[in-house]
């Protein structure tokens, strides 16, 4: 019986010939990702609740500092050395301050066909490459750490077929957006999203990221492309070779199918508190807001930053509004430098900071107030996400999220 | 002439307004809100440990470093009847006396100071303590005018016509 | 009798020419600086104290930078107090974003030379840069300012600091003031002014000029002042007055003490933890092993500090473990720095690059660090407790200092 990409790439890990949904398997991991949201706590458990610590093969370790860069205060300050000195003396891979965990993996690990744990939800970003990425908590990265391997449970994939071509100002994000909405937060839960169709191939690594991304919003276990022609030259441009490339076979079994026709997608938005409640941006045009955020590994990357700057050029962001623009990483920063976005920005009145979650992840930067509104290219709009528990999250593409930030409230593009 | 007596905390030079009141609780809403943190860098029980009517004996350069008249005010929030110190930052010196706290200089009181021992004031007089009188020198008059009217609040509410009680 | 040029500014504000030290006068005020986390402290009492307008709402500068961008929840509060006020009182000098009060009130123009300004923050006696008297006040002074443009002020003594000659290779204006606060102690100059001259301050520029003013509080100095000259009406965007060109201190002027240094005998220093006067000169301190850098504030965050910063790093990585977080301190500071390529430089050596604001030097977030941690820090104040915990060590420098640290992992001269 045939397998699907998820399928082959757990056989892989597995080291057997076929497997099927509902199995469970242990798998050799390639990779684990571990950041400062839960390392700390990781590591307090390797010393404390270990007989024989050890670590099977640091080199597939990578330790991320991401979440809260600049520290903010002594205790993340501490929970973030607690993670540097476990590196330092365990020779394990280690960044900081360099970008969102997820563009850095994408930028210097991730190969197609590999599988990776990452303690965070937002992993299963890796199947843009066609790797199979997925979330874990601290405890199964432990045991991971330790073991070399872990278990899993083999999801069932759920086809998505996309067609067409997005129109001139609708973003992958409208498009992932208008998925969730459409088969909701828990819609695919436990299951694999795999893209295909002809409109997959029309999407760069960059689209395929933000619609993997946002995978785990639907309750996806993680989302995944086929490593075509697109993903491998990024990857060759990058210096890095596929571990293997898989192809969904003909009678590969999928658990359901849905069909997109890209070229019927409009800019939409997530009101809140759900990440499913999505409707046409027109709906929330007028909306007042105090913040606007363009950045994270949802929307952060060279793509987006280009948006927004296209749309703040020779513009000012409205007075009462705080508009943080972050790069996911420094390579992103540097190259914005380069085309000269970052000048745009600050000319015209953003706040620009470092590489690094941000207000995403709702601590340490940007953080929003009582009864505040922000529109944003983040990952999650949850109760309290951003800030105070009554303050509130839109999510839209970063092209609604600049022409907010100028108009202060929501607006599309084309209404400045 | 006013004329007080009571226990006395002991702190050393240099005492900033950092240690007074970390800028991490500035921007908390309310003095109150602040005044439980008041020189937690340096002594965290402190502000639990303080009574109403305690005054604070310090060596030189009190209050040194920032404007934040936070640091005045919590120490008053405290309770803290005066602070007598070799010398007083100028800012500090400033704010305190806007706030209605009474600031002593007195360059020896400081080194025969034990924590804990009473103490007596005489203002604009001297201190008297284990038996030894130390000699203050009055304060100009503007500020004892401040001081009279309550502080610089109430000073302004009365030009203004209000009254503050 | 000739007098100080604080004698001076302050002769002319009031209209009198006889003022001298340890006079008490009121003065009339040309501007006023207010921050972001004193805002809400000032409208309450300026409201209790009964006021229903302000004198001068031109003349009254509202800066967001402690809490910009916001870490905590009530942080926008203070935005939102100010924002309310700005408003109300029709203050139309308001920056949101824009980087540090002390770094955009020369820079955006605020401040000329022979102006009387106050502010809300003790490093508001950086104006003097360009030859204004400046300090920092209480909120409760500032609220009755706002509604009197009036203070009164005891005239200071001025303390005289001549330096002579040019200063060494990587030696900056802030090892200079670092070891004269070293030398004055940090309450050596309390409730005095500074007046720095000779040949070492002329040639420096504003921005040198500014790290030295900005630090004459840590000597416990309520203002300090230098002459303006022609840097100062290019850097103000002014001309000046015959007033402002004869704006020096008297050669008969009484100063109650006077302070020599020959530049070419100054070397890189830093003040050690915890107290900003216990200065050490870096060559016996090297080998000390650091976990962080910064580089920023209103003391040495402007472009000549990031330039130099990047000269030492071009080419190089900052050391495996260490954090280099650098924080430009004006909006045009970071415009300027991108076209010049240092931010470009510091990113490639692996800074963490941060939008313009206080940052980490008042200690709110930015960099925050915990027990046993070590920074070497270019900003202006190490007390305990400043940048996390009362266990961690801040080491103040010069950024080419800093930036060679930073790349070495260790306190070293940098070479």
């Amino acid at each position: 019986m045939g397998m699907t990409i998820a399928e082959k790439i757990i056989a892989r890990a597995a080291g057997v010939e076929e497997v099927k949904a509902g199995d469970i398997h242990t798998v050799t991991l390639d990779r684990m990702m571990s950041n400062d949201g839960t390392t700390h706590l990781t590591v307090d458990m390797y010393h404390n609740k270990l007989k024989n610590p050890r670590i099977a093969d640091p080199g597939k370790m990578v330790f991320i500092v991401d979440h809260n860069v600049p520290s903010d205060n002594p205790k993340t300050a501490a929970s973030q050395k607690k993670m540097r000195d476990f590196a330092r003396e365990h020779g394990i891979d280690f960044w900081e301050g360099k970008g969102v965990c997820h563009q850095i993996m994408m930028e210097h690990y991730v190969c197609p066909g590999e599988l990776i744990f990452g303690a965070d939800s937002h992993t299963c970003t890796y199947g843009a490459l066609g790797a199979f990425g997925t979330g874990v908590g601290c405890t199964d990265l432990l045991y991971g750490m330790v073991t070399g391997t872990s278990w899993v449970l083999v999801p069932e994939t759920v086809k998505f077929n996309l067609t067409g071509r997005l129109p001139e100002g609708v973003y992958p994000r409208d498009l992932m957006l208008t998925i969730i909405g459409e088969i909701g937060a828990s819609g695919v839960s436990y299951q694999v999203m795999e893209f295909c169709g002809d409109g997959a191939g029309t999407l760069s690594v960059n689209d395929r990221m933000v619609l993997c991304n946002l995978a785990v919003e639907a309750g996806a276990k993680t989302a995944i492309f086929e490593a075509d022609q697109t993903a491998l030259d990024w990857l060759a441009a990058r210096g890095r070779k596929p571990a293997a490339v898989f192809k969904s076979d003909e009678d590969a079994v999928y658990e359901r199918e849905y069909t997109f026709d890209l070229s019927k997608i409009q800019p939409v938005a997530a009101r809140p508190d759900f990440v499913d409640d999505v409707v046409p941006a027109k709906e929330v045009c007028g909306v007042h807001i105090d913040e606007a955020f363009l950045g994270s590994c949802n929307n952060g990357r060279i793509e987006e930053l280009r948006v927004g700057a296209a749309i703040l050029k020779g513009r000012k962001v409205a007075d009462h509004v705080r508009f943080l623009v972050v790069p996911a990483s420094q390579q992103v920063y540097l190259q914005a430098l380069d085309e000269g976005l970052i000048r745009v920005f600050m000319e015209s009145g953003a706040i620009v900071m470092n590489p690094n979650c941000s207000v995403c992840w709702g601590s340490c930067q940007g953080v929003i107030g009582e009864n505040e509104v922000l529109i944003s290219t983040g990952t999650r709009n949850f109760k309290g996400r951003a800030g105070h528990p009554s303050s509130k999250v839109y999510l839209g593409s970063a092209a609604t999220v600049a022409a907010s930030a100028v108009k202060g409230e929501i607006c599309t593009a084309d209404m400045l | 002439m006013e004329r007080f007596t009571g226990k006395v905390w002991v702190l050393g030079d240099d005492i900033d307004t950092d240690i007074i009141i970390p800028t991490e609780y500035l921007a908390l809403k309310t003095i109150e809100d602040m005044r439980q943190y008041a020189f937690s860098p340096l002594r965290p029980d402190l502000a639990s440990q303080i009574r109403k009517g305690d005054m604070i004996v310090a060596g030189k350069n009190f209050g040194c470093g920032s404007s934040r008249e936070q640091a005045p005010e919590v120490i008053k929030a405290l309770g803290i009847r005066c602070i007598i110190a070799k010398s007083f930052a100028r800012i500090f010196f400033r704010n305190s006396i806007n706030n209605g706290l009474l600031l002593i200089e007195q360059p020896d009181l400081y080194d025969d100071m034990r924590e804990g021992d009473e103490i007596t004031v005489e203002v604009n007089h001297h201190i008297t303590y284990g038996g030894s009188r130390y000699p203050i020198a009055s304060l100009p008059e503007n500020l004892m005018e401040i001081l009279g009217a309550g502080g610089l609040v109430k000073a302004m509410a009365a030009r203004n016509g209000l009254s503050i009680s | 009798m000739g007098q100080t040029m604080i004698e001076k500014i302050i002769s002319r504000n009031i209209g009198s020419d006889s003022v001298k030290q340890g006079d008490i006068v009121t003065v009339s005020v040309d501007r006023v600086m207010l921050d972001d986390i004193m805002i809400p402290f000032i409208v309450d009492k300026f409201h209790e104290m009964g006021f229903s307008k302000i004198w001068d709402p031109n003349k009254v500068v509202l800066i967001y930078d402690h809490l910009v961008p916001s870490s905590q929840q009530d942080d926008v509060r203070h935005y939102q107090v100010g924002d309310r006020f700005a408003e109300e009182y029709g203050l139309t000098h308001v920056h949101r974003s824009d980087g540090i009060c002390h770094q955009l009130m020369t820079e955006a123009g605020y401040v000329k030379p022979g102006d009387v300004v106050f502010g809300t923050d003790s490093h508001t006696t950086t104006y003097g840069c360009v030859g204004a008297f400046s300090t920092g006040i209480g909120y409760t002074e500032m609220a009755a300012i706002l509604g009197t443009g009036e203070l009164w002020i005891r005239v200071p003594e001025t303390i005289k600091i001549v330096i002579q000659g040019e200063l060494p290779e990587h030696v900056m204006s802030k090892d200079l003031i670092l070891k004269i606060i070293g030398d004055l102690g940090a309450d050596g100059a309390t409730y005095k002014a500074l007046e720095f001259t000779g040949s070492t301050v002329e040639n420096m520029t504003i921005s040198s000029r500014m790290t030295m003013a900005n630090m004459a509080i840590e000597a416990g100095a309520k203002c300090a002042v230098f002459a303006p000259d022609e840097k100062t009406a290019h850097y103000c965007g002014v001309e000046l007055s015959e007033w402002e060109k004869n704006l020096k201190g008297d050669e008969d002027a009484v100063y109650c003490k006077t302070l020599i240094y020959q530049a070419k005998e100054l070397v890189p220093v830093m003040a050690c933890p915890s107290q900003v006067d216990k200065i050490r000169q870096v060559s016996q301190l090297e080998g000390t092993v650091i976990d962080q850098v910064f580089i920023g504030s209103c003391t040495n965050g402007r472009l000549e500090d990031l330039v130099a910063a990047a000269k030492m790093l071009e080419g190089k990585k900052v050391a495996p473990f260490v954090k280099l977080i650098v924080t430009p301190a004006s909006r045009k500071v970071y415009q300027e720095a991108d076209a010049c390529g240092a931010l470009k430089v510091l990113a490639q050596a692996g800074a963490v690059i941060t939008h313009p604001g206080c940052g980490l030097c008042c200690g709110r977030t930015g960099g925050i660090l915990c027990d046993g941690e070590r920074v070497v820090a270019t900003n202006n104040r190490n007390f305990l407790g400043r940048m996390g915990t009362s266990k961690v060590e801040i080491y103040l420098a010069s950024p080419v200092v800093a930036a060679a640290c930073a790349a070495a992992g260790k306190i070293v001269l940098p070479s």
